[in-house]
């Protein structure tokens, strides 16, 4: 009897993850009961119920600064819970985005949609709060198959069929090796518990290499330079509103537990991940910005603009100090806002005429000023430009990283900026300076898409400014 | 302070150009109570370094961050000449019909980024503005410019993002030095007085964050962006941005590099002595074979800038007063160039002076102003040129050895020089046979376009004739910061 009390009590600091398996099991419910009538309100419900979820999971708190279950199979902290939080909001935001979509080309099986785009998250929260490499792969897994379904979501476009087939080789490929690193891991270290990893330091190479495989599985995730390949044409080839949640929130996720397990498990190596990293995060951000360059797709553009992206979050992950996780988390929550908007712009311009291409954007601020500047807005964010949130959270990522002595590294990186603002800015001269023969006519969005965009622009703008958020990260952060 | 103020409230009014007035106005109206207001507290007695300094407020408290303002006798100068500089270029953009109130509002976040740059003592709101002051050009340029707009539009934003690259990370080695009990902290105060940065990091920061300003003082060999750049934009932008941006540039190298990192300042000076010496007289010669107006004026900057930072560089009292006097000269005379060069090609629609000619007759009081400015440029003594150059002169040549003694010389044929393009300019394009028989149809300058020129001409009289105080006032912060 003990033993089921004990193993229910397991379940009482994972309030977020049971909510979201409610609101996950009622949208499927939903979907099988609601009939084809009920199809029209089963978006809003669904949308609905996960909005109370959002909201309760910002009224969480765990008592001490760290907390397990299952015997430290599960791990969790505020920083954990803020992380999850901050997913949940992005993935709100995509079901604004998403709404017109499913009503219009989706319409029978917008259920599914809520559905596999829930489970994916699911499966992040259980990467984030692992603390054993079997529950991580688990979630890893929960994350990526049901995202290749929503990757192939299009079926009418076989350009989505191969987008899918593309990112599940991948993944199945990058799992098999992450794998790989981790049996070493079980075979060198005799665990596969984070905490006990920690402590079955040996300092020999096959330890390293373990920890090398680890870490090129994760770069698929990520999509690490020289592990991307399979990024553009993934992006490219997804319905919008998927590469929006691919790009931020399935990225947002890895990071995190990628940093987590950096510092928990492979504290002592600590020397050896910031070298290969260091290597990493130069080539990364470099092959981002020159490929963006060339672009005329948008969403390739953004694909090749969110590597190097990456790159820049890897920064605050290498110095692995407090202020490089508040900077890292940081960093994603702005990149959040700032990457939805201009998805949520691309999504509802393709949406109502189907155009994607950067020269089927000139001349848009005539006909649609406000799109045109909230456009703006984002790509001025993300290429680090003040007033906006960008600035901030490319200020605080380049100190933490600065904070370890990396001058040289954080010295490339911003000349590496000088290319992304160029490409940034090729948008912006497309919008406002280009004119056009044939400019996309003006554009009336639903109301879904509105409020989206409107908090995306709210958070670009305002976010920078309230320090209390930086304060707060700050203050739960943890390090080596 | 209140000056942002009054920019923000400009944005919301739909009488864009008489809000964009009277708001200029009010700023120029703030600024001058400023000034005398700071005169009569350092005539009662005020020593303070920095006065009317807020309270910190804090910003971002785990970094130390904290927004706090503060003035000294330099930066009372500069925010004058800005507001004197936005002011004229609200009246030289008057007449501007496209797109009038996006244009406006991208010149008032330009202002409130330098205005933001130079009340500021705290690195990171420096840095902010700085780059607040910095992305407004692509538009303005690209939008509203002539030319190969985009192209320079392009080149002068990357360029100068490229210099506050190398700036940034000066910022941080700057930040992560600045204390030896491990209370870092972004306030320059705090910082020179800590002063606790070793030599040899001094060594690395110190170019970093100087190049990373000199590239906005238009330093060679990093001044390409200024010519493209100052040709394409449009008159009150061009105004704006040699007239007071680049001064950002010599402003910060005074303020951050050589205020914070005094030693690593005094012994790697004779780099950038060559350089800027060398930009000095480059950019001199160049002037002269130049056919179009607004590059003539470009190269013309990118000299007399070279001169604000070779000045600076000879550290002491006397050249470094030069120096900012320089500033507010050159800011006055280069505004006024450029807002006769945009009224001049407004009418005839062309800047090449090969083919203008006799226009003395058909617009005088263009004519006359042009004149003028041209007297303050190669230093008639009256106009406030003379006495930025002379100050700086003395100043240099108070060191004795062979190099500076060099330099100093060869700085000095470039007022010859300009002599030679700026007579050669006025000999063209104002005397002489008419060359275009359409010019003679044209007009004479209309009322706002007096306003500009003749408000930016008592500015430069005034400075010329009486400027003792303003002096002064410049080397009573200078002592300061030499200390």
């Amino acid at each position: 009897m003990d033993i089921i009390k004990e193993f229910y009590s397991g379940f009482s600091i994972m309030n977020q993850e049971v909510s979201l398996v409610l609101v996950l099991v009622f949208v499927l419910l939903a979907d099988l009961f609601c009939g084809e009538k009920g199809k029209k309100y089963l978006q809003l419900l669904a949308i609905a119920a996960f909005a109370l979820n959002v909201v309760y999971g910002f009224t969480l708190k765990v008592d001490s600064t760290y907390q397990d279950s299952f015997a430290g199979m599960y791990v969790t902290s505020d920083m954990h819970i803020l992380v999850k939080n901050i997913l949940n909001v992005g993935t709100l935001l995509v079901f604004f985005f998403a709404h017109y979509w499913n009503e219009h080309e989706n319409r029978s099986q917008s259920g599914e949609f809520y559905f596999l785009m829930l489970s994916t998250l699911l499966g992040m929260y259980l990467m984030i709060s692992s603390g054993n490499f079997l529950l991580f792969y688990i979630g890893l897994e929960t994350a990526s198959i049901p995202m290749a379904a929503m990757v192939a979501f299009n079926k009418k476009a076989h350009e989505s069929a191969e987008a899918a087939a593309k990112y599940i080789l991948t993944a199945a490929f990058s799992s098999g090796v992450m794998l790989f690193g981790i049996s070493l891991i079980y075979g060198t270290y005799g665990t596969l518990y984070y905490n006990e990893a920690a402590n079955a330091f040996l300092a020999e190479p096959l330890q390293i290499m373990a920890m090398i495989f680890f870490m090129a599985g994760m770069g698929f995730k990520i999509s690490l330079v020289p592990f991307h390949l399979w990024t553009a044409d993934t992006y490219q080839g997804a319905p919008t509103p998927v590469t929006a949640y691919l790009s931020v929130m399935s990225k947002g996720a890895a990071v995190f537990s990628f940093l987590y397990i950096l510092i928990t498990v492979f504290r002592n190596y600590a020397e050896t991940w910031q070298n290969i990293l260091w290597w990493i995060i130069v080539v990364t951000i470099t092959v981002g910005n020159l490929f963006a360059i060339r672009q005329k797709n948008l969403k390739r553009f953004l694909a090749f603009s969110s590597i190097s992206q990456a790159g820049y979050i890897l920064l605050g992950v290498i110095a692995g100090t407090p202020q490089g996780m508040a900077a890292t988390v940081f960093y994603i929550f702005i990149y959040l806002f700032t990457n939805l908007a201009a998805f949520g712009i691309i999504s509802n311009i393709e949406n109502q005429t189907g155009k994607v291409g950067m020269d089927d954007y000139n001349g848009l601020y005539s006909t649609n000023p406000k799109l045109a500047v909230i456009m703006m807005l984002a790509m001025f964010s993300l290429g680090g430009i003040p007033f906006f949130a960008g600035f901030f959270s490319k200020f605080f990522i380049f100190l933490a990283a600065t904070q370890k002595e990396m001058y040289l590294l954080v010295f490339i990186a911003l000349l590496n900026t000088i290319i992304s603002l160029f490409y940034y800015l090729l948008v912006v001269k497309a919008m406002f300076i280009k004119e056009s023969t044939n400019p996309i006519k003006p554009i009336k969005s639903d109301a879904m898409s509105v409020i989206g965009l409107a908090i995306c622009t709210i958070g670009m703008i305002v976010l920078g400014f309230i320090s209390p958020i930086y304060e707060y990260m700050s203050s739960i952060s943890f390090g080596i | 302070m209140m000056a942002i103020i009054f920019c923000i409230n400009g944005e919301k009014k739909n009488l864009i150009r008489m809000v964009m007035a009277a708001g200029a106005l009010a700023m120029l109206g703030t600024s001058v109570y400023l000034t005398l207001d700071f005169l009569a507290q350092r005539e009662a007695g005020a020593t303070a370094e920095f006065l009317y300094c807020n309270d910190p407020i804090p910003w971002y408290e785990t970094l130390n961050i904290n927004y706090s303002v503060g003035v000294d006798g330099i930066s009372v100068a500069m925010l004058l000449l800005s507001t004197i500089v936005v002011t004229t270029g609200v009246f030289a953009s008057w007449g501007l019909e496209k797109l009038t109130k996006e244009y406006f509002l991208w010149f008032l976040m330009l202002s409130l980024g330098v205005f933001g740059f130079f009340i500021s003592i705290d690195l990171f709101t420096m840095f902010l503005f700085y780059e607040v002051a910095l992305i407004p050009m692509y538009l303005l340029i690209g939008l509203w410019g002539t030319g190969r707009k985009e192209y320079s539009a392009m080149k002068l934003t990357l360029m100068l993002m490229g210099g506050s690259a190398f700036l940034m990370v000066g910022i941080f080695g700057i930040y992560y030095y600045s204390s030896m009990d491990g209370n870092l902290t972004f306030n320059i105060l705090e910082i020179a007085k800590n002063h606790a940065m070793p030599i040899d990091k001094q060594m690395i920061f110190f170019p970093l964050t100087f190049v990373g300003f000199g590239v906005l003082g238009a330093m060679f060999p990093f001044h390409t962006w200024s010519p493209d750049g100052h040709a394409s934009a449009p008159t009150a932008v061009s105004m704006l941005h040699a007239g007071v941006l680049m001064k950002l540039g010599g402003y910060g190298c005074f303020r951050i590099a050589m205020y914070l990192m005094p030693e690593a300042a005094d012994q790697l000076a004779w780099i950038f002595i060559i350089l800027t010496g060398t930009s000095v007289v480059y950019g001199a010669f160049s002037a002269c074979v130049q056919n179009d107006l607004k590059y003539i004026n470009a190269y013309s900057s990118v000299s007399h800038c070279g001169l604000v930072l070779f000045a600076l560089l000879m550290m002491n009292k006397t050249a470094m007063t030069g120096a900012i006097l320089q500033m507010v000269s050159h800011g006055l005379m280069t505004a006024l160039f450029f807002a006769l060069i945009g009224m001049i090609y407004g009418r005839t629609h062309t800047r090449d002076i090969r083919e203008m000619g006799g226009l003395m007759k058909i617009m005088p009081v263009l004519g006359v102003c042009y004149v003028i400015a041209g007297m303050a440029s190669l230093g008639l003594p009256g106009l406030s040129g003379f006495v930025a150059e002379m100050t700086v002169f003395v100043g240099a040549f108070e060191h004795s050895d062979l190099f500076h003694r060099f330099f100093v010389i060869a700085g000095c044929t470039s007022i010859v020089i300009t002599a030679v393009y700026i007579l050669r300019v006025v000999g063209k394009v104002l005397f002489g046979p008419v060359q275009d028989k359409h010019h003679e149809q044209l007009t004479d300058a209309c009322w706002y376009e007096k306003v500009a020129a003749f408000g930016l001409i008592i500015a430069i009289a005034g400075i010329g004739l009486a400027p003792l105080w303003l002096s002064n006032m410049i080397s009573d912060g200078i002592m300061n910061m030499l200390k």
